[in-house]
């Protein structure tokens, strides 16, 4: 059974909590420092305003902890503004985050809301992926060490990092639980090997 | 395709959850706002104290602004048209805005008939003091519902009492059996499917976020513990002593809306207040437009 984080600063995580909880998964929401204090498996950063949550997080003191996690291997899971708070760096704003995923992102690169649009698509083996953008931002390139897991008209839409999974694109607002489930997954070889060691 | 855009639309609605949304009237405000952390700036020319100080029509804001602030930051840029106007509301999708309010804060274009929202791409956020209004709205294609309050008052007694009464509504329907569902939609003019979203989800099918009123940390925490997803706030923000202070500590109370110890401290050191008019005080009830 695993324990998963879900930052609640603003933006849509009561989605990814249901999607969590449909799953039986445990879920936690982090709003402020002495929730992360239990040890947890997954931390979930959600789709919102990547600007609303960058300062909160520096502001309610869980930027260093957090990142810290991260940086250590915890399997860390980001949305649309969560994959913009992950990538090292932006390449139409002088603010960065976390910066632990060796990607560059361009935000609102699809424009204003004129601009969202949703596709089906498929996430690695799995087709037929419905995948719904808002505002979105796009994946302009990639270090080395990244798997694309997803891709659209020679775009990147999600990928991943050793722990560290991002999408563009909002797999909460679905109905489709195949992207969190790749995530749980994730979560659970963390935890697997965890045991291991202790 | 048409439905598509409009799940779209409510979406976005939902990434701006636990937000706060701050009006603004020049470039440098909403760099002032998008920078205290808000998720939207809402651009007009003057906010709603302001308004109702001047008296007279008032109108769409002039889209060469609107235009300026939408360069000015890169979170979302609303802006509001008068009840009805659907011109006004062309104009604004032509400038590519991201939500459109269809307020009473403006003077109403129109005494009988709302926008027929659901012909635009665009999103539109309506007020609502009752379950009724809400969801007439909502039968018109708006993707966001907030409550009417009592804008440009720094009083927050009428948003209070809209959201409790949505909420008290909303959950007298869940309440109900499934055939007594159809008396309700006759007394609220709304169609049926709409009241059985409301019976089965206990919520609305859209975001419902509060505004009219809010001036104070406690404010927004207050509509927030009442059951808002989000919170707007008007003159209470650009109308006090310290707005940079004043903005950061809303968004903070409304991240943290249930933790007395956070509020506490966000509360300290504000500045002034905006001084607000009474609700007894108030000539122009701007809640009682459009319903």
């Amino acid at each position: 059974m695993q324990r998963i984080g879900i930052l609640a600063l603003q933006g849509a995580f009561y989605e990814h909590i249901n999607h969590l909880n449909a799953m039986g998964v445990e879920t936690f929401e982090i709003r402020q420092l002495e929730d992360i204090i239990r040890p947890f498996d997954g931390l979930i950063l959600p789709g919102g305003e990547s600007t609303v949550m960058g300062r909160l997080l520096h502001d309610l003191q869980l930027f260093e902890p957090l990142h810290q996690m991260i940086f250590a291997g915890l399997p860390v899971f980001g949305t649309c503004a969560g994959a913009i708070l992950l990538a090292k760096t932006l390449s139409n704003d002088t603010h960065t985050w976390f910066q632990t995923m060796n990607i560059t992102v361009k935000r609102n690169a699809y424009g204003r809301q004129l601009g969202s649009f949703k596709i089906v698509s498929s996430f690695k083996d799995h087709q037929n992926v419905p995948m719904v953008f808002i505002r979105a931002p796009k994946i302009e390139s990639i270090g080395e060490n990244i798997e694309i897991l997803a891709m659209h008209n020679q775009t990147i839409l999600a990928c991943r990092e050793g722990n560290q999974l991002v999408t563009t694109f909002h797999p909460e607002v679905t109905d489709d639980l195949t992207i969190h489930q790749y995530f749980v997954s994730m979560c659970q070889a963390f935890q697997d090997k965890q045991k291991g060691k202790a | 395709m048409k439905n598509d855009r409009y799940d779209l639309n409510k979406d976005l609605a939902k990434m701006l959850k636990g937000g706060v949304i701050m009006d603004v009237t020049t470039p440098e405000q909403a760099k002032i706002a998008e920078a205290a952390g808000a998720c939207a700036v809402m651009a007009l020319e003057r906010i709603p104290a302001d308004i109702r100080a001047a008296g007279g029509v008032s109108r769409m804001s002039d889209p060469q602004m609107i235009k300026a602030i939408q360069a000015a930051v890169s979170i979302p840029v609303m802006a509001k048209v008068r009840i009805g106007h659907f011109v006004e509301a062309q104009i604004l999708e032509a400038i590519e805005i991201d939500y459109i309010d269809e307020s009473e804060v403006l003077s109403p274009a129109d005494d009988l008939y709302h926008i027929d929202k659901t012909k635009f791409n665009v999103p539109f956020v309506c007020g609502a003091k009752d379950l009724g209004e809400a969801l007439r709205r909502i039968n018109e294609g708006a993707a966001m519902i907030r409550t009417k309050g009592e804008p440009g008052t720094g009083d927050i007694i009428q948003a209070v009492r809209h959201m409790r009464l949505i909420q008290a509504e909303i959950r007298r329907i869940a309440s109900m059996r499934e055939d007594e569902l159809y008396q309700v939609a006759k007394e609220l003019q709304v169609p049926y499917d709409l009241i059985l979203y409301v019976h089965e989800h206990q919520k609305l099918p859209v975001v419902n976020f509060a505004a009219g009123g809010v001036a104070t940390p406690a404010d927004a925490a207050l509509m927030m513990q009442l059951g808002a997803e989000g919170v707007f706030v008007g003159s209470g923000i650009f109308k006090s002593g310290n707005p940079s202070k004043r903005a950061e500590a809303i968004v903070k109370a409304v991240t943290n809306f249930k933790n007395p110890t956070i509020l506490a401290q966000l509360s300290e050191n504000l500045g002034e207040a905006m001084v607000g008019i009474n609700e007894q005080e108030i000539e122009l009830l701007m809640a009682e437009r459009g319903k």
